[in-house]
Parts: structure tokens; sequence; C-alpha cells
């Protein structure tokens, strides 16, 4: 897994209280790992804090799952 | 006693009881826990632990004991989980803790849809997320508006505690918060009992809760001459209501929630009935901002009610729990209650357990009502601690540094807060 790919994991693990094994490519923050609207904004400013960028709303909306995350961050950065 | 108060508003309102208590107070995690440590007279004051406290007035306060919640300690892993805790300030996680304490104590989760449609919740605070504002200002200041976390309005909102322990529980029934300074745990109990009067809800679970010990809440406090500055090396020795050398109240944390039902609904499943509320007053001072009128004639209108409401003479009051908060104003409360007992005041005891938990401002009216309970179950008036050298003379006994073990069938509990807001709350004995 890329360093990208672990750090993500990692703010997931701790932000949503989910087992790691939980966290795999497909899975959705909402409908898999038990996120609610807030839980994905709060999702998406620590990955702009870790990362150092910045994640607009409207690309914000289209990070649904991990793989998701990654992807962006990964072109992002 | 509450036999004949009873039938008095029986005929036309509906009675409301006591059947569940739940705190977390400065001296323990949990009622009994915290009522054993009232009893003994201890003091829950320190030297502030949370947070580097040397550059305020006032250094020394009455915080909660964390700890793995054995021996009264609060362990925060018991009533929230860590994932939660991260999104609310810590007024909320106090109130859950003390209303899960109290639900549970009351033996009332139920699951079907009419009584969940039938329990309300009116659990408030005097400040609320104060220590959230303070920090997601400074976080703006520091990185910016886009940092600002969604959790943050939610968990600094007061009715918050009131939303978190409905979705726990499912309870669907009136959902409101009380906002009344250092009487919000007192309006609330009154106001959810008389939600039940009038048939809104047969269940409301009622209290407030604080978590103000902080560096902003501690330096308002002191910016109104409020707090004790002057015992730094015997913190546990400035609460001290009523005597000679007080010099402010100390601040404490934490909270208290009852569960009030309605007197037939409490029968018919059984429930353990504590007390039953006799009566509720409320009034205003229309005089300062922090201030009480120099006569307590405010306090002295809210006790008048209380015992109109209930239809019985102050005379048959057996104990007062008192505003008292450690401050000039403790002799102008007991002013106003010699006036209100008259030639009965020989008879009665008041104490300040604000001596002991400090001053937990919209927790305190709550805390202090359910101490009022205790001092009815177990026929004992706790103490009023450090109360070496009165102040004033007075006929009433204030309890000075040891409990009281005397008949109790009545109590009153008095709030007072900024604004000159006053509530009282009497409390009977069911027999």
């Amino acid at each position: 897994m890329s360093d990208v790919a672990e750090r993500v994991k990692k703010i997931v693990v701790e932000h949503l209280g989910v087992e790691e094994d939980k966290v795999t490519e497909n899975a959705s923050f909402i409908d898999d790992l038990g996120a609610d609207s807030l839980d994905t904004v709060e999702l998406v400013m620590a990955f702009e804090e870790e990362f150092g960028i910045e994640i607009p709303d409207d690309a914000a909306e289209t990070i649904q799952t991990f793989g998701d995350a990654v992807k962006f961050i990964s072109e992002a950065s | 006693m509450s036999g004949k108060a009873s039938t008095k508003k029986g005929s036309h309102m509906r009675r409301v009881v006591v059947t569940g208590l739940g705190m977390v107070t400065p001296l323990a995690c949990g009622v009994e826990e915290t009522w054993t440590r009232i009893l003994a007279g201890e003091s829950g004051a320190a030297p502030i632990q949370r947070f580097d406290a040397s550059a305020l007035a006032t250094t020394y306060a009455c915080e909660i004991p964390y700890g793995d919640g054995t021996n009264g300690t609060f362990n925060p892993d018991e009533w929230m989980p860590a994932k939660e805790r991260r999104k609310v300030d810590d007024f909320i996680l106090y109130g859950v803790a003390a209303a899960t304490q109290a639900v549970h104590d009351a033996g009332w989760t139920p699951e079907d849809e009419e009584s969940l449609l039938r329990t309300g919740v009116m659990i408030g605070s005097g400040i609320g997320g104060l220590n959230s504002i303070a920090e997601t200002a400074l976080l703006i200041k520091e990185k910016g508006p886009r940092r600002v976390s969604p959790f943050f309005i939610p968990g600094a909102l007061i009715n918050l505690i009131s939303g978190q322990v409905s979705i726990k529980f499912g309870f669907k029934g009136p959902n409101h918060a009380v906002v009344t300074a250092c009487s919000t745990g007192a309006h609330a109990i009154g106001d959810a009992a008389r939600l039940i009067q009038h048939g809104d809800a047969d269940v409301m679970v009622a209290g407030g809760a604080e978590s103000a010990i902080s560096e902003i809440g501690i330096a308002g406090f002191n910016a109104c001459k409020a707090l004790s500055t002057k015992r730094p090396d015997a913190p546990e020795a400035a609460s001290r209501p009523y005597d000679i050398d007080r010099d402010g109240f100390v601040m404490g944390e934490g909270s208290g929630v009852v569960v009030l039902e309605e007197y037939e609904h409490a029968k018919a499943r059984g429930a353990k009935i504590y007390a039953e509320v006799l009566g509720y007053g409320l009034s205003g001072d229309a005089y300062h901002i922090t201030a009480p009128s120099e006569d307590g004639e405010g306090g002295e209108r809210s006790m008048r009610a209380a015992l109109k409401n209930a239809g019985i003479e102050a005379s048959a009051i057996d104990y007062i729990n008192a505003h008292g908060t450690s401050t000039m104003a403790d002799v102008i409360e007991l002013g106003a209650v010699e006036r209100l007992l008259g030639d009965a005041a020989g008879k009665a005891t008041m104490s300040s357990t604000k001596s002991m938990t400090g001053h937990l401002l919209g927790a305190a009216g709550a805390i202090e009502a359910i101490f009022s309970i205790l001092a009815i179950r177990d026929q004992v008036a706790p103490p009023t601690i450090n109360l070496d050298n009165p102040a004033v003379e007075t006929k009433i006994d204030l309890a000075p540094n040891k409990k009281v073990e005397r008949e109790i069938n009545v109590a009153l509990s008095n709030s007072f807060g900024f604004g000159g807001t006053n509530a009282s709350v009497l409390f009977g004995k069911v027999s």
C-alpha cells in the first residue's frame, strides 16, 4: 500500500472509529463505514490538513470511498 | 404531610414523583458515591489540574475526579465512545453520563412507541460550550475559517444534551433545554414537572450540566469579582458559605439529572419512588445583572410561590438546600428564608452543599435537588463545611461542619442566577 493510502487509512480509522480491515478500496464512508454527512466534511478537512492540499467542495462531493480519497489526494499532492 | 398536599393537588392536577437519579460531581461520579462524601463533609476543591491557571486571579476549583471508574472516579469511556466524545464539549459528556445513570436507576428504557412518545428530556446548561467557542475562535485566528469542525456547533449548543439523550434512548416526547445561569438545574426540574402535570409527557428526564472550568470561564467570573481568590494554599477551605471569612464562590463542574414521572405511571410499573415534587416557584428580581436585590425579596417571592403551588405552609419545611454560594449574597438569602419561616425558623435546618461541591452553575440546582431528595430518603441534612465563624446570627440551624440527622418530610431547594432569576423547588416524602 502506498504511503498516501496508509496515511488516509489512519485518518479514516481514527475519525470513524472503524477496524482497519474494514477500510478497503471500495468501502463507502457513508454506506460501509458508518459516517454521516458531517463526518465526511470532517474527514475531508483532515485530509486537507494532513496533505497540505485544498479540496474544493465540488471535488469533496466526488470522494465517496476510501479508494476515491486515495486517488484524489495522490493526484493533488 | 405530603399526603395532605397531594390530596389538595390530586383533585385537579397530575402528581409528579422522582424515580431516578444521576450525577457527576467534583466529589465523585455517581449519586451514592457523591452522597457518601457529602455526608462525610468532604471538599472537592483543589489546585486546578486541567490547564495552567497560574496567570489567573483564582488558581483553584472543584474539578471532576477523572480516572478508571473505580472508587468514584469518572471514566469518560463508560459514558460515551471516544469517537463521539471528540464531537462534543465536556458539558454534553457530563449531561449524558448523569442522564444515563438516572434512566437506568429509574429502570425506564422502554421500547414501545407509545412510551417513547410520552417521555421527554429537559436538560439545560448555564453557559454551554464555552471552551469549544474559545478554542474555535483561536483556531480561526490561527488557521482560518475553513478549519472549523462541522461538529463545533452541534457540540457547543446547550440543547444538545437533551438532543443526545433523546437519540441515545429514543425518547420522542418534549425536547427542551433551560438556560437561566445558576438557576438552570432547578428551573429544568420545575418546568419538566409542569410538563408532566399539564399532560405533555408522562416521564421527563430533567436537570443541568456545566463545564466552565477553563481559562476563559475562570477569567470571566474573576472579572465579575465573583470567585474566591484568597486561598490558593488551602482550596478545601475556600468555599465557606455564611462564614465571616468567605470571599467568593469556588467554581465546580458536572451534572445532575433526575427522572420525573407521573405518580400513577410510576406506581403502575412498580417504580422505586424517591420523593414527590410538591411545588415549584419562579420569580425575577428586576434589579441587577449579577447582584441579588439587597433584601432578597426576589428569592423570597420564589419560595412563597413554591409554597403556594404546593398548598402548604412555610412551617412545614424541614430542610432547605440553600443557594448559598459563599459570597456576600449568602446572608441576603438567609434573611429572606428567616422572613419566610417566621416563628418556625428555629425548627428548620438549612445548609449549603456548595461548601463541598463548589458552584456547578447550571448544574447546581440539579445536584442540589438530588441532595434534597436524598435528605428526605435518609432523614439527614448534609453539612455546611468551613462554617467556623458565622457572619450573622440566626435561629436557623445551618448544619455547621456536621450532618444533622433529623426528621425531613419536606425539603426546599433554592437556586438564584445572574440576571435576577430565581427558582425554588419543594420536594416531599411519599409514604
